[in-house]
């Protein structure tokens, strides 16, 4: 089951994080900024120190998953930067495709805001409706 | 065998034949095509900023919307008019709201609107209902303007197309949120008081 949805921006700032899970402890807020400017800048680290020989695509992909022994961190790219990170339990491998559900709800339901400013903190209701349905029925 | 001569060359891109095709199709015929949702969602959200940027407060954002709507439904009428073959321009208040009802919102939404209801507390009021408007689909409005409807662009549509059926009327907007429907917009008319005057004189004289 999927514990929590972190959306970070370009400049590795967080825009939106949620919790859904009762059980787990929670991040502060404060903690939740200090996780998402971290992971922007390892994964920058690991695009670039990546020693996959150098193709056609200057950047990697960076990190896709975090594996501990108790819960597993997926990460999605998109094209424009932003970066969707999932935080779920081992039973999940890869989180691309409700992750690419999360973008297109993103782009849905921010984007086309008009009350939503790029780069800022998503405060949509119907973006918090629409995300909890799409994680509880995955 | 001979090999087939080729043709003259024309510098006919596909694009330059599509405008010109655009230009001469038939208006009276109706279109297939459609604008897709997320295109318009797009202008839309910009056309509500560019909109907040000139204003100041809730109540000249949604009057200039309802501006901008009313441009939009005189065209709309007139189009709807040249399009639909069994209508002639209603001048009564009740067969003006069904035109609306049915052809206006299906020219424009591909549907029709939920419903059309009299106000019980003053008789020159009345509502039009969509569940689901299909345009405000994305939009979510911040606490801290909870009154404002952007359906205020709807509703001047509306306000032109009873203007030009002779019923004019105020037309508002106003979010009425039910049980699995979030959007619920109710488009409120009140008629002047010409017109109501002018229907009781004309149902006391059938």
């Amino acid at each position: 089951m999927i514990y929590s949805i972190f959306i970070i921006n370009k400049a590795g700032g967080l825009i939106y994080n949620k919790d859904y899970s009762g059980s787990i402890a929670r991040l502060s807020s404060n903690e939740a900024l200090i996780f998402a400017g971290t992971f922007h800048g390892i994964h920058a680290l690991a695009s670039r120190i990546s020693p996959a020989a150098g193709s056609d695509s200057a950047k990697d992909s960076g990190i896709q998953t975090i594996d501990t022994d108790k819960f597993r961190i997926h990460c999605f790219q998109t094209p424009t930067g932003i970066k969707l990170i999932a935080v779920t339990d081992l039973v999940h491998t890869r989180l691309t495709d409700v992750l690419t559900k999360v973008y297109g709800m993103y782009s849905d339901y921010a984007l086309k805001n008009p009350f939503h400013n790029l780069e800022m903190p998503i405060r949509s209701e119907l973006f918090d409706t629409k995300l909890q349905q799409l994680i509880q029925a995955s | 065998m001979s090999t087939p001569r080729p043709s003259l060359m024309k510098l006919d891109t596909k694009a330059s034949r599509r405008s010109t095709m655009l230009l001469e199709h038939n208006v009276i015929k109706q279109r297939r095509d459609k604008v897709g949702l997320n295109a318009f969602a797009f202008l839309f959200a910009e056309i509500i900023r560019y909109s907040q940027n000139r204003v100041l407060g809730i109540q000249d954002l949604e009057a200039k919307l309802n501006e901008l709507g009313q441009r939009v439904g005189v065209r709309v009428f007139e189009l709807a008019m040249w399009r639909e073959k069994s209508v002639h321009r209603e001048t009564r208040v009740l067969q003006t709201l069904v035109f609306i009802n049915t052809v206006v919102w299906r020219t424009l939404f591909d549907k029709q609107a939920d419903s059309l209801e009299r106000s019980t507390e003053s008789e020159d009021e009345y509502m039009i209902t969509d569940n689901e408007p299909s345009i405000l689909k994305f939009i979510s409005v911040p606490k801290e303007m909870s009154s404002f409807s952007p359906g205020a662009f709807v509703s001047g549509i509306v306000e032109a197309i009873v203007r030009c059926c002779q019923c004019p009327a105020r037309v508002t907007s106003h979010v009425v949120p039910a049980e699995g429907m979030p959007l619920r917009t109710v488009i409120l008319l009140k008629f002047d008081k010409e017109v109501m005057d002018r229907e009781k004189r004309l149902e006391a004289g059938k």
